[in-house]
């Protein structure tokens, strides 16, 4: 391994200097929607200059393990990634992270097994054992988060009595199994090492519910970076140091920004266990019993919609399920042919990422400057006629401003009760992501249609055409 | 040794400001396609993977080496090819929404 980095390893540096600088060129194209396809390109320059060099100069004595690793990963990922429809991008991104993860962990351990009959020394032994432990931790985490977006397995928070403390022990157990190891190199001890990681990987995910996934999705993207970059210390590796730190860092603020956008602290989603007020939720449910829904046709509602000056569409999350996207910009260019005026609302955590409601309706070839952030569209809710909800619920929930004992209490929300009238589109009356029910579905002023968003839609399009 | 230690913490440290400098820009409707690209980078552990590929000695090590090469490719292939497809929809949308001359221009096929 040390012979093998000081092959001309001037050379290697500068050629991964200039990768470096194309991963932050990626970066930083990606701050423009125009420069952003751009900037994956240089991105993917970058990757393949440091690939290819890498090849060529370390002269591999196992080509036939690398053609055949990467030719079947090449196989497995282009269909994946392709097939996959846009509504299951949160989890791709999760699951391609987590095999990052995954590998960043597999070196490592493959890295001690190479070293263990010299001996490791202890900070090698710290550096690889980081790189193990947090990889693995991305690897299981990000399972888990796939499971739980894809639906294999429930998006409700799964909670225990006394998780906490397990999960406390089985992190100290991580903690007192690395300095051990790092004391007194042992194999068997690496491998358990490596199980109980992955097992806190996914113990740290269990309880987080649905709606906080992608800001997990995020810290665990943070996570393999951090797992790479220590791989480079390991392998002595400049370019898996940069890259590494520099996905690190990112995510790092990423999460950040994602987390402040729902008005919650990163340890209150980790820790927290959306589901864990069961007295307020107990008691909003309680309360639900005895109200009445109001709920329209889709004709009544479209004329509604036809005749009113300002109409705002609030996408959600069952609009991505639905595949709803086309639709909605449909009948948005039907209402402005009428001569209303139409936006878009965006929340930032509308669907399950961030920006996840822009990507959809920029598929659907919405108008840039109609998709309104959240600051702005709540200063136009107030002179809007109709505020219509597609599959939205948790964003729009009143009781995240006005009741301190609700769950979502403190996340910034749309103010769609502002406007004069408020239109649903639910498949059924299920509470959100969150598991908390929404008061204003009970407002008089909302009018709600049962149904696949798509399907409503249609037939509201259908109705706004006809009047 | 220890001056390539060093080296590469310097490296770290800087590393670290660059990607919160950058990163700070990006509006947030760019926040899942910035999500993927910054996935697909760290994919970039492929080149880790070939180095321990290169010095494996006897089965075990060569199943991890394949295992980390087999992972690293997903990562990195998939991470571009998700990127690529989010970002080709903007493209798509500049396209139709605006009317400048420069945007024809841009996208090659």
């Amino acid at each position: 391994m040390i012979a093998a980095v000081h092959i001309s390893a001037d050379g290697l540096t500068g050629i991964y200097l200039l990768s470096a600088i194309c991963f932050i060129l990626a970066l930083k194209a990606l701050s423009s929607p125009r420069n952003a396809r751009y900037g994956n390109l240089v991105g993917v320059a970058g990757m393949v200059v440091a690939i290819a060099l890498t090849f060529l100069v370390q002269r591999p004595g196992h080509d036939w393990v690398i053609g055949a690793g990467m030719g079947l990963g090449a196989l497995v990922a282009v269909p994946a990634a392709r097939k996959v429809p846009m509504t299951g991008m949160p989890q791709m991104v999760a699951i391609f992270n987590g095999v990052g993860g995954g590998a960043a962990a597999v070196i490592s351990l493959s890295e001690y097994l190479h070293e263990l009959p010299l001996g490791v020394p202890a900070q090698k032994g710290v550096e690889i054992l980081f790189a193990l432990v947090v990889g693995c931790l991305s690897f299981s985490g990000s399972a888990v988060a796939f499971a739980k977006l894809q639906e294999l397995m429930t998006g409700a928070p799964v909670i225990y009595p006394g998780q906490q403390v397990v999960n406390a022990i089985v992190a100290l157990a991580v903690v007192a199994l690395g300095v051990t190891i790092v004391v007194t190199p042992h194999l068997v001890a690496i491998v358990l090492l490596l199980v109980v990681a992955l097992a806190l990987g996914a113990a740290v995910v269990l309880p987080v519910g649905g709606a906080d996934t992608p800001v997990l999705i995020s810290l665990l993207n943070s996570f393999t970076g951090l797992a790479v970059a220590a791989d480079g210390f390991v392998l002595d590796n400049v370019i898996l140091v940069v890259a590494g730190t520099l996905v690190g860092a990112s995510g790092g603020l990423l999460t950040k920004m994602m987390s402040d956008a729902m008005g919650r602290s990163l340890p209150n989603i980790i820790l927290g266990g959306f589901g864990a007020a069961p007295a307020g939720g107990a008691e909003v449910a309680a309360g639900a019993e005895g109200r009445s829904v109001r709920s329209g046709d889709a004709t009544d509602i479209g004329t509604l919609l036809a005749y009113s000056r300002k109409v705002i569409i609030v996408p959600g999350y069952g609009l991505a399920v639905a595949q709803a996207q086309h639709v909605a910009v449909e009948l948005a260019r039907a209402l402005e042919a009428r001569g209303v005026e139409v936006a878009y609302a965006i929340h930032p955590v509308a669907g399950r990422m961030p920006g996840h409601m822009n990507v959809l309706l920029a598929e659907a070839n919405a108008p840039y400057e109609d998709l309104k952030e959240m600051d702005q569209a709540n200063d136009e809710f107030p002179s809007t006629d109709v505020a219509l909800v597609v599959g939205a619920n948790d964003v729009v929930n009143p009781a995240a401003r006005d009741n301190p004992g609700s769950p979502i209490y403190g996340m910034p929300i749309l103010n769609v009760d502002a406007a004069a009238n408020v239109v649903f589109l639910k498949r059924s009356m299920r509470p959100g992501f969150s598991g908390v029910d929404n008061a204003l579905l009970y407002d008089p002023k909302t009018i709600l249609l049962f149904g696949d968003a798509k399907d409503s839609l249609s037939r509201l399009l259908a109705a706004v055409k006809a009047s | 040794m220890i001056n390539d230690a060093i080296d590469l913490v310097v490296v770290f440290v800087l590393a670290a400001f660059v990607g919160f400098e950058v990163i700070s820009k990006v509006p947030s409707i760019l926040h899942t396609p910035l999500m993927s690209g910054s996935n697909a980078i760290h994919g970039i552990i492929l080149v880790g993977a070939m180095f321990i590929a290169s010095q494996a000695q006897g089965a075990l090590q060569m199943v991890l080496a394949f295992v980390a090469v087999f992972l690293a490719t997903l990562n990195i292939v998939g991470g571009v090819v998700v990127t690529d497809r989010m970002l080709d929809m903007f493209k798509g949308r500049q396209q139709g929404e605006r009317k400048q001359p420069p945007d024809k221009a841009d996208p090659k096929p």
